[in-house]
């Protein structure tokens, strides 16, 4: 059962994954994306981590994508023309990502022998009371400078977007 | 019951990153190479996760939960200034903003 959800989401995550990338229209890219973090939240799931799989889905696929449709909507972004395509980066760049993900996956498994599997239900320690607890004593500090981050960020997207005054 | 290799987990979390940088580099539409940073902060959270469950910590999600929000501000103040790259040039094309070049 888990290899059957696991192989059913990754295939989703990496076929939505190509999408984003192949699709010219900027809001088919987008719809790309929300699918490609829906199956990664499940992943989160089947790995124990059950806060971040609802954060998951409540940040990312909820706000982060909304800004990103909004704007694409407000810019009237239309499908990109495509003109003065480099031939060494086809002829190059394609083999050179295979090549790179093979000596990755050959690392990866000869680091993690088969022996290492992942079971749902496992590990107990994801859900809010857990994450929260870690949260509020132990990263406390970065919990709070984080938070600092934010109001900056939201300071810095206002100043920019707003209309000058005359 | 079998259960899924964990080199499976970071072997998908690769892929999507690889398929981020891809994006990243092909792609001229601002907006778009802006969503290939996106996927590729999902896909090092993806890593994070898995090795959470590897050493049995919560450490790597309270890690992956500042990516989230580090990603979450990123987007808002990206896109403001993809507003106002567009208010001034009229253009989305990455190849038109180029003063910085010349």
């Amino acid at each position: 059962m888990d290899v059957i959800l696991f192989l059913i989401f990754a295939v989703i995550a990496v076929v939505c994954g190509i999408n984003v990338v192949v699709q010219s229209h900027p809001i088919s890219s987008a719809i790309s994306l929300v699918g490609v973090m829906g199956s990664l939240a499940v992943l989160y799931l089947l790995l124990g981590a059950e806060f971040l799989a609802a954060a998951q889905v409540i940040v990312y696929a909820g706000a982060v994508m909304v800004l990103f449709i909004f704007v694409i909507m407000l810019l009237n972004a239309g499908g990109e023309i495509r003109h003065g395509r480099s031939i060494m980066a086809q002829v190059l760049g394609i083999p050179l990502l295979f090549a790179f993900l093979g000596l990755m996956a050959f690392f990866v498994q000869r680091l993690f022998p088969s022996t290492a599997l992942v079971h749902f239900g496992a590990f107990q320690h994801g859900g809010a009371q857990d994450v929260g607890r870690a949260l509020f004593t132990r990263f406390l500090l970065p919990f709070e400078v984080i938070s600092v981050l934010i109001l900056i960020a939201i300071l810095g997207a206002v100043v920019l977007a707003r209309k000058e005054l005359e | 019951m079998p259960g899924v290799p964990i080199s499976w987990y970071l072997i998908l979390s690769a892929v999507l990153f690889a398929l981020g940088v891809s994006g990243f580099l092909l792609r001229r539409n601002i907006i778009t190479v802006f969503m290939s940073i996106e996927l590729m902060l999902n896909a090092v959270n993806l890593a994070f996760i898995t090795f959470s469950y590897q050493f049995k910590q919560v450490d790597g999600q309270i890690f992956s939960f500042f990516v989230m929000v580090v990603a979450a501000a990123e987007a808002a103040v990206g896109l403001a200034i993809i507003l106002t790259v567009f208010k001034n040039r009229r253009t989305l094309n990455i190849d038109d903003v180029s003063t910085l070049k010349n």
